[in-house]
Parts: structure tokens; sequence; C-alpha cells
């Protein structure tokens, strides 16, 4: 049985936080594992933080991640990233806008859309699914937009790799 | 794409698909977050389903229903229990001649509530049997199980979920769709169904008697499974906690409950002689290890500590591992707040600065609570400015009375706010009140859904409308202005002055659509208005 792999995606109501995680998802329903997704957003829409949590593996059990057990953070807005940090575990991998050129997006609403091309230069799934599911997800006249956005997070990612000195807070259930 | 149905759903979306694959003929309900995609996702299936004024009013649709033969199901929220449980105890006492599936859905945790109750009180209170599903499939399975059991017992059943099995999306694969509604036809029962105490006197026996025979068919209900492990640690467990306890303890041999009301008890005490220590892991309240306790069964309950908020995968490590030392806390994220353009940044700007005593209610309008504002004073349930605000209208000195003012939503408003105004018309403060209600023309706090005030319904179709500023002038009251607040003109911090300062009843309603859906708030105005001058230019009906 292979290892579930845990990712958290963070930022604020409104940047498409739980779009990304519904792309994510797809993709990894797609790819024919069992995945699960969690997410909260009760106030999302009044600007609060907004987290989602998405796993994929042979088999899921709890929908959330435990803290300290992400393999990934993807962080949508620089203020989010010291709040959620506690999420992601030793060595885990840290996404944060820096990882894609925002002058070259499409457009701003792309950010979640790009960053998601960061993360998948790290997983399993073929790029021909997160196009698909990507297609799948928003109506037909934003596909050209965000396969762009995608091609270019996917490209050009630079990601962080917690190094065993960063900060996890006694939260974290840091092995 | 390994199998063809295999489909990804939230607890949600899981229910409304069982309801419309079991032929479900209606669905009502208030909404309320984690409750409020059932219905709107039952309706985008294609199923009949409405928004009720508020939960009692849904249930009361839908005991009609289902006396009516139908199979019907009624949504709420945990809090909207509260409003619901007065027809619910009796309709237990009724029965049903069709189906009813009452879905509670509860917030451990709060995300997006004022309590965090635990509603599985309510099966035991009511005496309602009770499902509580742990993933989107099982939702979906055991939706046809309620409707089974249901339409056997012929009682409403409580289907039990949370926060995290209602917004977690899981795997479900469906079963084919097993039929059209139920014909509907009514058959008189008046001995059953007209609860005089002649007549309730033998319906409360005939509802223990099914619950006996209830707990009997649970004892070897397929509802309740065992996941094999070893005998070392045995847990029991119910609804998204089996699914933290499979992953903090996979060593474990597992009790796993799906129908918690009323609990197959031998079948518990049976397996917890077969274990070394038995653990019993449930979110909120004690209820399954009180139960089962009361029955002379030795299990272990968690700490207290641990009764609140949600559980997860390292609480149920630290249940299990008997840590008592304090919890990590989380760093705070950002809370949300009022829109920047939102109109009631202006209203609560003129209740801090008139220095009011505020009494509010629930909805977004909740966060002037929050700063800058700070200009809410109390928030307990629906409704509750109203009768909160008279209250201290009543007995506070008069410089301080003068300066209480009830806040409330449009929507909530209508929910339970409407016996309030009638309270206030009814028993008038010496120096009056004055009543805000902060009119968005939506339901926005739970994603936008319509309500009577609208005039629009649950499909955004036009209907018969309820006129808030009408109503209120109905009623006598004299004092009844509608004004749009606009930044920088001080007119709404005029009149709110000259409200206060009349000693009279006033109602104010502050009305501009919700700017988050504006534009689509005018097409829908405007599709009602073409509706309107069709309906004028056709003949009256007879």
């Amino acid at each position: 049985m292979t290892k579930v792999t845990n990712i958290v995606v963070a930022g604020l109501g409104g940047q498409g936080v739980l779009t990304g995680t519904d792309i994510l998802a797809e993709v990894a329903l797609r790819a024919g594992y069992d995945v699960k997704k969690s997410e909260i957003k009760g106030m999302s829409q009044r600007g609060g933080s907004v987290t989602g949590d998405v796993r994929f593996g042979d088999h899921v059990f709890s929908p959330m991640v435990p803290a300290g057990e992400a393999d990934f953070l993807l962080v949508l807005e620089p203020t989010q990233v010291e709040p959620h940090r506690y999420m992601l575990r030793p060595a885990g991998v840290l996404i944060t806008p820096d990882a894609v050129p925002a002058d070259q997006l499409p457009s701003r609403k792309t950010l979640n859309v790009a960053l998601l091309g960061a993360l998948s230069a790290h997983l399993p799934m073929a790029e021909e699914q997160w196009l698909a599911a990507l297609r799948a997800g928003f109506a037909e006249t934003f596909f050209e937009g965000n396969r762009k956005a995608f091609l270019i997070g996917r490209g050009g990612q630079k990601s962080k790799v917690q190094g065993p000195e960063s900060k996890v807070p006694a939260g974290g259930e840091a092995a | 794409m390994n199998e063809p149905k295999r489909l990804l759903l939230s607890g949600d979306e899981a229910i409304a698909l069982a309801a419309r694959h079991a032929g479900v003929a209606l669905g009502a309900g208030y909404p309320g977050t984690p409750s409020t995609e059932i219905l709107e996702h039952f309706s985008e299936l294609g199923g009949h389903a409405q928004w009720s004024p508020n939960e009692k009013v849904a249930l009361e649709v839908t005991i009609g229903a289902a006396f009516g033969g139908a199979r019907a199901l009624c949504t709420m929220k945990h809090v909207g229990l509260n409003v619901a449980s007065d027809p619910l105890f009796t309709a237990a006492y009724t029965g049903v001649s069709g189906a009813l599936i009452v879905v509670s859905a509860d917030d451990p945790g709060m995300a997006s509530s004022q309590n965090e109750q635990d509603n599985r009180r309510y099966a035991v209170a009511a005496g309602v049997p009770m499902l509580e599903p742990s993933d989107s499939q099982e939702a979906y399975d055991f939706m046809f199980a309620a409707i089974e059991l249901s339409e056997r017992w012929k009682l409403p059943v409580l289907f039990r979920v949370t926060t995290r099995v209602c917004h977690s999306y899981t795997v479900v694969q469906p079963r084919l769709a097993n039929g059209a509604p139920r014909l509907s036809s009514f058959e008189r029962d008046i001995r059953g169904r007209v609860m005089i105490p002649a007549y309730a006197r033998p319906a409360h026996r005939r509802l223990r008697q099914k619950l006996t025979e209830l707990q009997e068919w649970n004892e070897t209900s397929p509802l309740n499974r065992i996941v094999e492990g070893g005998a070392e640690l045995g847990v029991i467990t119910s609804g998204i906690s089996f699914m933290h306890v499979r992953e903090a303890a996979p060593e474990a041999r597992v009790l796993k409950l799906g129908f918690t009301h009323p609990l197959p008890l031998k079948k518990i005490a049976q397996f917890v002689k077969g274990v070394g220590r038995c653990v019993v892991i449930e979110e909120g309240d004690p209820y399954l290890v009180e139960a089962i306790r009361a029955a002379g069964i030795p299990v272990e309950g968690k700490a207290d500590m641990y009764r609140f908020g949600e559980l997860d995968v390292p609480r149920v490590r630290r249940i299990l591992n008997h840590d008592l030392s304090p919890e990590p806390t989380k760093p705070p994220g950002k809370p949300p707040q009022l829109c920047d353009a939102c109109q009631y940044r202006i209203v609560f700007e003129a209740l801090r600065k008139q220095d009011c005593i505020v009494a509010g209610d629930i909805g977004c309008y909740t966060l002037g609570v929050l700063q800058p504002f700070e200009a809410i004073d109390s928030c307990v349930c629906m409704g509750a400015s109203l009768g909160v605000g008279l209250g201290l209208r009543h007995v506070l000195p008069p410089n301080q009375a003068r300066r209480v003012v009830s806040v409330i939503g449009d929507s909530t408003f209508v929910h339970s706010g409407i016996s309030g105004l009638v309270e206030m018309v009814y028993n008038p403060p010496p120096n009056g009140h004055v009543l805000i209600i902060l009119d968005n023309s939506t339901t926005a706090m739970t994603g936008h859904q319509e309500h009577p005030g609208t005039g629009r319904t649950l499909e955004h179709e036009p209907t018969g409308k309820v006129v808030l500023e009408d109503l209120a002038r109905s009623l006598g009251i004299r004092r009844v202005y509608v004004i749009e607040p606009h930044a920088g003109t001080g007119e709404f911090d005029r009149l709110l002055k000259d409200c206060l300062e009349s000693n009279e009843l006033a109602v104010i309603i502050a009305r501009r659509p919700c700017i988050l859906i504006a534009k689509q708030l005018k097409q829908y105005e405007d599709q009602r208005c073409e509706c309107d001058a069709a309906q004028t230019a056709a003949p009256a009906p007879a």
C-alpha cells in the first residue's frame, strides 16, 4: 500500500483556494486514487483565512490532514504562510506565490492554477490529466488562460523544502 | 477513470443524490451551514426542493408530505432542530405513512455556528431512530437504509451528520436509481394523527414498542460493523470519528456504529468482552459512553478536554494515549469581515457613533461585532434580536433604554423575527423601540439562498413575496422607513437619531442588494418585473 499524499492549500476568501482543491482532487480521482477533500467554508466569502485539505493514495481514512503531516503546503497569500506552516511535515514542500512569475500570468485570478502547476511537478499525475481536470472544472472560455498559467507554474517552479531547522510549532506532530 | 461511475461527492451532495435515486418527492428546509447544499443539489438533480421560512415550517411541510404517503426529506443545521423540535417530538407519536428523513447537520468546533450542541441527544429525547454516516458513500447508502426503516416502522428517522461529513468530498459509487416517487394518497387515520390526549397516550406506548423492536433489529443490523484487528485494543465509534480512529490506531479492533439510536447494547457488550481495553471515541457529548455505561458495560471514555471542538487524527491519538497535556494552539488566521462595500458598514458606524446598545442576530452582519465597529452587544439565536432588545428596553433606566436597538437581517427576520415584531406591537416598552432590518435581498451568510422576502423560490423563480414594510405597517407601526444607506450623506444617522428620540415604535429597513451578487439579483428582479407585467395583462383568475 502506497503512502497517502497530504496537501494543504491556504489563502484568503475569494482567492480560489477551494477551486484549487477541487481541481487537485479531481485529478487524483481521474488518476484512479482514493481521494478525500475537506474544507471549511462557512465564512469564506468574507475575506477570512480559508484552507482546504486534499489527501490521495490507495486508501484514505480521515479527510483532514493531521497537523505536521502535510507533504505539501500551497499558500496563495504571503501573510498566510506563517499561520499554516505548522501543518507541514519536516522536509515537506512549501509552495508560495514566489514560485511563479506573477508578471507572466494571464491574470491575477490564475494564481491558484499557476501554483497548482508548480505543485504538479512534484506529483505523479500526468500533464494531460491535469489539463483535462482544468478543462472540466471551469467554463470553456477560461481554459486557455488556465492552461497557460498552469504550464508557467509547472515549468518554472521553485519551491522551498522545509529544512530541519525550520520552525515547526509544538502543534506539529514533528517526528 | 477506472470505473465508469466513480463520483467525488460531498456528504451533502451524496445525500441529495440518494434522495433523488430513492424517489424522494419533496425536500424542504432552511439554509444553514453545513446543511445548505443538500437541497440546492437535490434541486439541481431535478428534485422538488423548497426553502421554508424556518425549520419548524419545513418539518411540518414534510410531515404532511409523509402523511400523504410520500418520501420526504427535511434538512437543517443543528440549531435548526431546536426550532423544529416541537413538531419532531409529536411526529414520533403520530408516525408517518410514507418516509420522513430529518437531516440534522451538526457543527462541532463551530466553523460557522453559535454553539456546538450535539443533536444525538434529540434522537433519545424525541424517541426516533438515528443513523450516522462516516463519509459520502455511507451518506448515500444510509439514506436508502433510513427510508426503509422509516417506511417499515412508520417513524421519522434522524439522519445525523457533521461538518466534516457534509463538507468533505469522498468517492461514491452510486447504485442504480431505483424508481419514481411513490404515489401519494390520503388515508384517514384520525386516532393515529390527531394528538389529543386520549389518542396521544396510546400513541406514546406504540412509539416505545417500536423502539423496543428497533433495538432488537439493530442488534444484527448491517449498519453496524466490526473492523477486525488485534484483541488488545477495542474502539467503539461512529460518524467521522471512525475515520480518525482507523488512521490513528490501525491495529485496533473497531466496532463502527452506523445506527446509533436505539443502540445495539447486546452487540456492544459482546464486542467489549472480546477485547482487552475498550475505548469509546466520539466527537462532542459523551453520548455513546454514557449510554453504554448505563447498560453496565465497562468502557473508557475521553477526558473532558476533548469534549470541545472537533476530533482529528492527532486528538484521537492523544485520547488513546491518555494524553492530558495542554493541546497546541493553532496560529490565528485572518478573521472574516464585512465586505468593503457592504451597506451594513454604514449602519454599524451609525450605531457605534450614537452609542447604541445593540441586540444583534444571526447572519453576515454579526461581523459588526468585530473591529472596527464592535457595535453588537448580544447574539443568541435566530430572531432573538427583537425579544432581547425589548427585554432590555423594559428594565433599563430610561437614559439607557432609549439607546437600545434591535438589528436583524431580512432572511432571519422572516425566519423568526416576525413573532418578535408582534411582541413589540403587543408589549411596547415605555420609550418605544427601534428595529433595523438589514435587507440585502438574500440569505447571504449561507451562500445567497432565496427566502420569502425575496419573492423568489429556491430555484430563483418568481413567487409570492412578503413585503417587509407592508407587514410592519399592517401591524399598526406608524414609523416604518425604507432607506438605502450611503456613505458620507449622514442620512442614515439622522433617521436613526430621529427614531431613537421619538419614543415610538420604529422599523428602519436598510435595503440594498448584497454587493457580492448585486448583478445576479438585478437579473432576477428584471425577470420578476416581466413576469408581473405578464400577469397584469392576463385576465384575472376567477
